[in-house]
This record gives C-alpha cells, sequence and structure tokens, in this order.
C-alpha cells in the first residue's frame, strides 16, 4: 500500500516537472510531437529506474560506510554519466529498433536535472531500497504523463493564432502554467 | 574567426543580448523554482554565478590539457566539486536560505548556462575573457532571477525583500508564490521580452525603408526631370 502512495505521489501529486521544476529543458525543448515526447518520457523512465538503483547502492553501500557523503553529488553525477552511455551502448546492441527509437534522447537525458533530482530526493527521503525503485519508475511516469500531455496541447497549439510575441517559449511557459494549475488539484490527495 | 569583443562588450553581452534566461533560455529549472521570493532569486543567482565563475576559470586556464572525448566528464567534475565547495558553506554561514533552496543548490551541477559557457566559450578562449564572459553571465542570470523573484514576492505577498511593499487592502495572489504562478510569469516576461525585440526591429526596419524610399524619391525627382527636359 506504501508502495502504490510513494508511485502516485512522485507521479501526479508531486509531478517533477509542475511541482518541482525538474527537467524544464526536455520538457520544452522535446515536447513537439506526441511520438517523440513518449519516447523521451520512456527513455527517462527507464534511466530514472536504473538510476534509483545504482545510487541507492552507492550512497548506502559506499559513501555511508566510508563517511564520504560530502562526495555524494560528484560520485552521483559521474554514476548518471557513465550510466547514460553504458545504456546507450547496451540498448544499440541489443535492439536495433528500441535504440531508434530512443538514441537520440539518451545523451540529452544527463543533463537532465529530473534524474539528478531524483538521487538527491531519493537520499534526502531516506528511502529503503524497494521505496527508492517504486520512486524512480513514479517520478519517470509522471515525467512521461507530463511531457506527453503538453505535446498533446502544442500539436493542437499549431492551428491556433498565438499572438506573434508569444510564439514558442513563451506560449509553452503559459500552457504549462496551467498544467501546474490543473494538477495542482490533485494536492492533499495523498501527502507523503 | 570571429571578430574579437573589446573586453567591456565581453561583459556586457551576458546583461541583455545574450542574457542566458530570456535569450537563451538556458537554466530555467532553477529560475522557476527557487524564485518564490527576491532573496532566494538573488541567493540562487549568486551561488551559480559562484560556480560559472570558478569553475570558467579552472577549465580555461587547462583547457589545452583536456583531451576532447573526455572534456564533458571532465567539465562536470570541476562543476560539480564548485557546487559542493558552495552547499557546504552555505549549509554553515546561511543554514535558512540553505534550508529554503534544499536541493536547487546541488542541482546547480546541472543547469546546461554552466555547462553550456564552459563548452562554448571557456574551453576556447583566455583566463580573463572567460572571466569576463562567466561574470557577465552570472550578472545577466542574477538580473533575471531578481526580476522574476521581485515581481513573484510583491505579487504573492505584497513584500520585496521582507518589507511591504503594497497598500494594507492589498489581498495576496496565492497564485504567485505557487508553481503554476512561476510558469506564468515567467513566460508572461518571456512575451513582454520578445514583443519589445519585435518592435525594435520592426522600427528598424521601418527606418530602413523609409530612407529607401526617400532616396529613391529623390532619384526619381532628379531622374524624371532629366527625363522630362
Amino acid at each position: 500500500m506504501e508502495l502504490i502512495l510513494i508511485f502516485f505521489s512522485a507521479a501526479i501529486v508531486n509531478n517533477f516537472v509542475l511541482a518541482y521544476f525538474l527537467g524544464i529543458c526536455p520538457f520544452i525543448g522535446v515536447s513537439g510531437k506526441i511520438t517523440s515526447a513518449f519516447s523521451m518520457g520512456m527513455a527517462t523512465t527507464f534511466v530514472m529506474t536504473i538510476t534509483a538503483i545504482v545510487t541507492w547502492l552507492i550512497y548506502h553501500l559506499l559513501l555511508v560506510p566510508f563517511q564520504l557523503e560530502f562526495l555524494q553529488y560528484v560520485s552521483f553525477i559521474l554514476v548518471i554519466a557513465s550510466l547514460v552511455q553504458f545504456v546507450e551502448m547496451f540498448v544499440k546492441k541489443v535492439s536495433q529498433p528500441l535504440y531508434r527509437a530512443l538514441g537520440i534522447f539518451l545523451p540529452l537525458i544527463t543533463t537532465n536535472c529530473a534524474i539528478l533530482g531524483l538521487a538527491l530526493f531519493m537520499v534526502l527521503k531516506d528511502y529503503t531500497f524497494i521505496q527508492g525503485v517504486v520512486y524512480g519508475v513514479g517520478a519517470g511516469a509522471g515525467f512521461t504523463l507530463a511531457i506527453t500531455v503538453m505535446a498533446g496541447i502544442r500539436e493542437e497549439l499549431d492551428l491556433a493564432d498565438v499572438p506573434k510575441p508569444f510564439k514558442g517559449v513563451p506560449i509553452t511557459l503559459i500552457v504549462a502554467g496551467l498544467l501546474a494549475l490543473a494538477f495542482m488539484g490533485f494536492s492533499g490527495l495523498i501527502s507523503i | 574567426m570571429k571578430k574579437q569583443l573589446t573586453l567591456s562588450k565581453e561583459y556586457l553581452k551576458g546583461l541583455w543580448d545574450q542574457n542566458p534566461v530570456f535569450k537563451q533560455a538556458l537554466g530555467l529549472c532553477p529560475v522557476l523554482a527557487v524564485t518564490v521570493s527576491a532573496i532566494n532569486g538573488i541567493a540562487m543567482a549568486l551561488a551559480t554565478t559562484f560556480v560559472l565563475t570558478s569553475a570558467s576559470l579552472i577549465i580555461s586556464s587547462i583547457r589545452k590539457l583536456i583531451p576532447t572525448q573526455v572534456r564533458i566528464a571532465a567539465y562536470i567534475l570541476i562543476i560539480a566539486t564548485f557546487v559542493t565547495i558552495v552547499d557546504l558553506v552555505m549549509k554553515a554561514q546561511f543554514p535558512e536560505l540553505s534550508k529554503a533552496l534544499g536541493p536547487y543548490i546541488p542541482l546547480i551541477v546541472v543547469n546546461c548556462l554552466i555547462l553550456g559557457r564552459q563548452e562554448a566559450f571557456s574551453s576556447k578562449n583566455t583566463v580573463g575573457r572567460s572571466l569576463l564572459d562567466s561574470l557577465g553571465m552570472g550578472t545577466g542570470f542574477l538580473i533575471a532571477l531578481f526580476v522574476l523573484g521581485g515581481l513573484r514576492e510583491i505579487f504573492g505577498t505584497g513584500t520585496l525583500l521582507g518589507f511591504q511593499v503594497m497598500p494594507d487592502f492589498y489581498e495576496p495572489w496565492l497564485v504567485m508564490i505557487l508553481p503554476a504562478g512561476a510558469f506564468l510569469t515567467l513566460g508572461l516576461l518571456f512575451g513582454a521580452a520578445n514583443s519589445y525585440l519585435q518592435k525594435k526591429e520592426q522600427d528598424e526596419k521601418n527606418y530602413l525603408i523609409e530612407k529607401y524610399l526617400k532616396a529613391k524619391k529623390e532619384a526619381d525627382e532628379m531622374g524624371g526631370q532629366a527625363k522630362w527636359n
């Protein structure tokens, strides 16, 4: 039960993009089309899940026993960067179609602050291993949801007559604001 | 090769012409997240500027020693080191501010503004120029964060830097200090900046067209006279 709560809390109530402002760059940059937005979301969820597993292990088995917590930022970012590289090589080797679908998005994920944010929040909230993994999947699902909804709105927006100065980034930000308002309706649903 | 800018321009370009937030839309995550109040915005901008400047100094001075293939990893490591320093100093000296900014201080590591400047500028330029460039970008970032944080604080709580600026009967707009307010305010500011620029561009265009028409008219008159006579 608690795990389900963590999942929905990360995915909907405390959505990474709309409540914590993490991963804004891909949220604005890759939300032009539904298909690519969904692929980006999937790739991010994938990396987030693995990041949750690996950073939890590193933090609790390596940094805490040797009292090296102050190295967490350096080690987390190194782990994430090499992890993304590794995942890219692995996917390329194992499944060509999957690589073609996710490939171009993978390098972008290294600098996606949602990934490092996930690792930091996980340490901050002091989750156990299972909870951490569920949190990672939930956060990824929330990111996918937000970016796909956004892409759907932007596809419709292409046909709308937006005032010229607001074309592009400004109108995207305003739509994101309205989305954030909508997601606020979920707040208080789960308090965890 | 691109023409070298004068040293003062190297600094000033970050303030407006290449403002990291309004022109390049870089580093938006912290911009949106911490600007609940002006003071948070300033603290965040100063922390970012410190990391940006120190990283630029180190990277531009060892730019010839870093192999191209691993440069991104090397940059990130250098940046992460300075972020750790900032985080520890803030925790020790300004515990309240550090608590308010929370995980967004460590997230400076993945701020694309910092990595972007290293890749685009410090890795190709001398130490002095990189210093000016990063200070300029930092100041531009500070301006953007202060404007956004100030606006949100004024409308959201009726104060600026803790002092009351709105009259007593003013009812604060709660939405401004919620996440939605951040997106809406930044979107409107972005739009305003764009409309100002487009108007300026249009004015310049109009001026050129007018000048052209005038010149043409004069030429026509001269030519016409020549033809008629």
